[in-house]
């Protein structure tokens, strides 16, 4: 602001109301309180008060430094001598009367009646009405009410006949508190003041003039032409009492000033009662300031940062962004280091936009800096945005403390504790739930965690991971079967099959049926040898069937994925897939698709058998795979001849009768089988079952035949056993009929070749349907017991979605 | 372990640079210069995988511990430069980044 150069007496003056506003003795005026009331007192229409609120510096600064409260009150003198507010003007104004105040009086008077029931201060003020407004304050405050557009009057006309016709008005209306001003705080300075109201009042008009015209200033920079000029004359009374004034007008200023902001408020309160309601929010801020947490927002200063705010953000929910919140507040010229601390402190959730909670934190800041506070290490309590929608207030106070840069110096007291807490309790905790929100939205936990529950359940229990319908590849690939393959000659093809053998007995067949034929089926995928442990772990816990038949296509694709939990041999004991693997391998001994098939459980080396049948059952094998995948036919039989140690015990005669039948031919059958059975296997056809009985198959060398049978699958999925049955059948049939001129030929060549052969084809014809239909029982009862599984499954996951959704919901709550 | 932090702009000057007091400042300010030439050694490596900072730091660091370390720095480093007030190439002058930083200093060594 320009330099002021101000006469004796206006010095004199001014420095008594800026001591009387300066209620904090922070040699700052905040813009509300006292300020306003005494702005008010002013008598001076709103419009001019703000702007000489704004002229002065003060809106730019957010309060009143003792500069821009002596601005404000040389304004206020110049507007009620009828001047144009001009900045110009406070030098060039000679003989400028002091700023009179309508006893603001009143309204401190009329709060201070209420709260102090002062009721004196009020007849003293009526009596004084003449004079100097006795009590501007108690006056101001009633005056408020009171003559609302009276305050358009000529400044010294105002004053004189307002200050009669304030008297009257501001007693019955006493408690007419200026709203905006803090509770009457006033009255106790009022009284002292009383024969100082008209200095008061002319300070506080001047003071809310100033207010006025810094908050003008911060939003129109010009302000209309005051006609305040006749209110000089009616100041010089006033000067005797200014001291009194001053003190309480020192305090008022800051409240006045903001009381001042309200352009309702500033033209009610034009009259010196404006200023005393100034002084007495002042007073009342000062005593609330006193209370609270000096980091307090007070309502009009939240009020403020929320219009700053609406200035570049409309949407109060919405952000200001980092550059223009920047361009705001680098107007508080402020250096950009204490800025970036500000916004440190204020920007709560390091997004690089302010909210209004935010904005006015950082407002706040900012006038507290202003005012010569040091910035808080920590961003306080009170300010902190525990609402998101708060954040957007805060920052509306930024924009506000940017009206106090361009105005006033650092005067305006920083009115940080008033009445603000309410609302920043209030909104921090809508912001916080909001916070809360929008992280949990961001989180979105619900979601997410359903989702990863989702993903978690599976490998969380791979028993009963069938949650998902995972693949199961079946037919097992040829990459698979290579290594299947590798791992069969490499490994005791034995030895998988008779654990398995051993075992099943033990475990329920129904439901190791299904799962061990779903493992073989993957496991012939995957390696046969797998297959051959999953038939191990198969005859493990029940339970883990699902698991198994989950993991069954883990296994298949991965090559010799972990071996799926023990799948009870389903049809160990009562599977006729053995009996048909058997029959199969007896029958198919030509036929090397079964037995390629069957090489594909783990390590069942049936393959030999296979390949030594498969030459010479090309054609079977092919029927086979019309079949329901011939390979499934093959694979049929390896789990029934896993799981079976009949079957087994079958295969391995079969797999010595091949050997023995075939020497020569098992080379073959065996290159044959492998790659029917990989063929089988790619074709997916019953490829459980056809995995599985060539892993079964697999495990026996020389039972190609067997594996062939294998093929069967009797670990097939419910289908599969049919399909096996079927293909068995088919097998048998093919065998029988298409094939039957190879196949039969090879079989009765291989039946020729051993004679033993015919016998253990028949009871490997009959072990294997029956195992065949043991398997199908095992797997209707898996099938029925994974289904039940599942939706037990399903229920609980859905109970869990519903439990985290309410933790979700909770979540806020908890937060707040 | 931490006796020295240093963050380097892209121009290769230092940020912000801080070290123990108690050894030589500028035998760090060396060594963090140096450390440097390492970094683009590796940046030029690993020109492809463009994202790959974080394991172009770990590279040059004992993986586990400091990587906490840096994901810490990290994040106070990008609340500095969220600072609309804060002009990318100026010195690093928050407080709430000091704060960090002594703290990391001060917890490791």
């Amino acid at each position: 602001m320009e330099s002021l150069t101000l006469t004796d007496i206006e010095q004199k003056y001014y420095s008594d109301l800026f001591v009387y506003c300066d209620t904090d003795n922070t040699k700052k005026v905040a813009s509300n309180g006292r300020v306003l009331d005494l702005f008010r007192a002013a008598q001076l229409p709103s419009e001019v008060v703000l702007q000489i609120t704004e002229l002065c510096g003060a809106t730019r600064l957010g309060h009143f430094g003792r500069s821009q409260f002596y601005i404000a009150l040389k304004l206020i003198a110049i507007a009620q001598s009828g001047l144009p507010l001009r900045v110009e003007s406070l030098n060039s104004v000679k003989d400028l009367p002091l700023p009179r105040f309508v006893v603001g009086k009143n309204e401190a008077e009329a709060r201070h009646a209420a709260l102090y029931q002062d009721t004196d201060s009020q007849g003293l003020y009526p009596a004084s009405a003449t004079a100097v407004i006795p009590r501007p304050p108690g006056r101001g405050l009633q005056n408020k009410k009171g003559p609302p557009s009276s305050t358009a009057l000529p400044v010294h006309e105002v004053i004189q006949p307002l200050a009669p016709s304030i008297e009257p008005q501001p007693e019955p209306t006493s408690p007419v508190v200026s709203p905006h001003q803090s509770p009457p705080t006033s009255p106790h300075s009022w009284r002292k003041h009383k024969r100082q109201h008209s200095g008061g009042n002319a300070d506080r008009q001047p003071v809310v003039a100033a207010t006025g015209a810094v908050w003008t200033q911060f939003r129109e920079p010009q302000a209309g032409p005051v006609p305040g000029e006749g209110m000089w004359p009616s100041h010089s009374p006033p000067p005797p009492g200014q001291e009194s004034w001053v003190s309480f007008t020192a305090d008022t200023p800051p409240s006045s000033a903001l009381p001042a902001m309200h352009p309702s408020s500033v033209q009610e309160s034009t009259t010196i009662r404006t200023v005393a309601s100034a002084a007495t929010t002042n007073e009342i801020q000062r005593q609330s300031s006193g209370y609270d947490d000096p980091w307090k927002i007070t309502d009009e200063q939240r009020q403020y940062y929320i219009n700053q705010f609406k200035t570049i953000q409309p949407d109060l929910t919405g952000f200001i962004p980092g550059s223009a919140a920047k361009e705001f507040f680098t107007k508080s010229k402020l250096p950009i280091l204490e800025l970036s601390h500000i916004w440190e402190l204020s920007d709560f959730d390091k997004d690089g936009a302010l909210t209004l909670d935010e904005f006015c934190a950082a407002f706040h800041l900012v006038v507290a800096r202003k005012n010569g506070y040091d910035l808080p290490e920590k961003l306080p309590e009170s300010l902190m945005p525990k609402l998101i929608d708060l954040d957007d207030s805060a920052e509306v106070s930024e924009s506000t403390a940017d009206v106090g840069y361009s105005g006033s110096p650092v005067e305006v007291t920083p009115n940080k504790s008033p009445s603000m807490p309410s609302l920043n309790q209030a909104w921090p905790e809508m912001n916080q739930s909001n916070e809360q929100w929008e992280t949990f939205s961001e989180r979105s936990s619900s979601s997410q965690t359903l989702t990863q529950f989702d993903s978690n359940i599976a490998p969380a229990d791979p028993d009963t991971a069938i949650v998902h319908p995972v693949p199961i590849r079946m037919t097992p690939s040829k990459i698979h079967m290579q290594e299947m393959e590798l791992k069969r000659t490499g490994s005791d093809h034995n030895h998988p099959t008779s654990p398995l053998l051993a075992k099943p007995p033990e475990l329920s067949e129904e439901a190791k049926l299904p799962t061990s034929m779903k493992f073989v089926a993957a496991n012939t995928v995957g390696d046969g040898y797998s297959s051959s442990d999953s038939f191990t772990s198969d005859q493990e816990p029940i339970t883990r069937q699902r698991s198994q038949s989950g993991t069954s296509p883990e296994a298949l694709k991965v090559v010799a994925p972990p071996p799926p939990p023990p799948r009870p041999h389903p049809s160990h004991s009562r599977s006729s897939s053995l009996d048909m693997n058997r029959t199969f391998a007896a029958t198919s001994a030509p036929g090397q698709p079964q037995p390629s098939t069957i090489a594909f459980p783990p390590a069942v080396p049936p393959r030999p058998l296979p390949t030594q049948t498969s030459v010479p059952l090309t054609g079977h094998r092919g029927e086979a795979e019309v079949a329901p995948g011939g390979g499934a036919v093959l694979t049929t039989t390896s789990p029934q001849q896993i799981p079976q140690q009949p079957n087994f015990a079958d295969f391995s005669q079969f797999q010595a009768f091949a050997a023995s039948e075939q020497p020569s031919s098992l080379p073959e059958v065996d290159i044959h089988s492998e790659p029917g059975q990989a063929e089988k296997s790619s074709e997916g056809a019953g490829p459980l079952r056809t995995v599985k009985s060539d892993g079964q198959a697999d495990e026996r060398s020389s039972a190609t035949v067997n594996s062939a049978k294998g093929s069967s699958g009797p670990l097939a999925p419910p289908p599969k056993p049919v399909r096996r049955r079927l293909k068995s059948e088919d097998e048998l049939r093919p065998e029988d009929e298409q094939h039957g001129p190879q196949k039969s030929n090879v079989i009765a060549a291989v039946l020729a070749t051993q004679p033993s052969i015919p016998r253990s084809v028949g009871k490997d014809k009959k072990a294997i349907q029956a195992s065949i239909r043991r398997n199908k029982e095992t797997n209707t009862v898996l099938a029925r017991l994974n289904s039940e599984l599942q939706q037990q499954l399903k229920d609980l996951l859905e109970e869990r979605i519903s439990l985290e959704v309410q933790l979700e919901q909770l979540r806020p709550f908890s937060h707040l | 372990m931490a006796v020295c932090i240093a963050v380097i702009a892209k121009e290769n000057y230092p940020l912000y640079i801080r070290s123990v007091p108690t050894q030589n400042e500028l035998k760090f300010h060396y060594t963090v210069h140096t450390s440097l030439d390492v970094v683009e050694e590796k940046i030029s490596a690993v020109g492809k995988s463009l994202g790959d900072q974080r394991e172009l730091y770990l590279g040059l660091l004992y993986p586990t511990e400091d990587y906490k370390m840096f994901r810490k720095l990290h994040n106070s480093f990008t609340d500095v430069m969220c600072n609309p007030f804060h002009n990318p190439g100026d010195p690093i002058q928050s407080k709430a980044f000091d704060g960090i930083v002594s703290g990391m200093m001060v917890q490791t060594g």
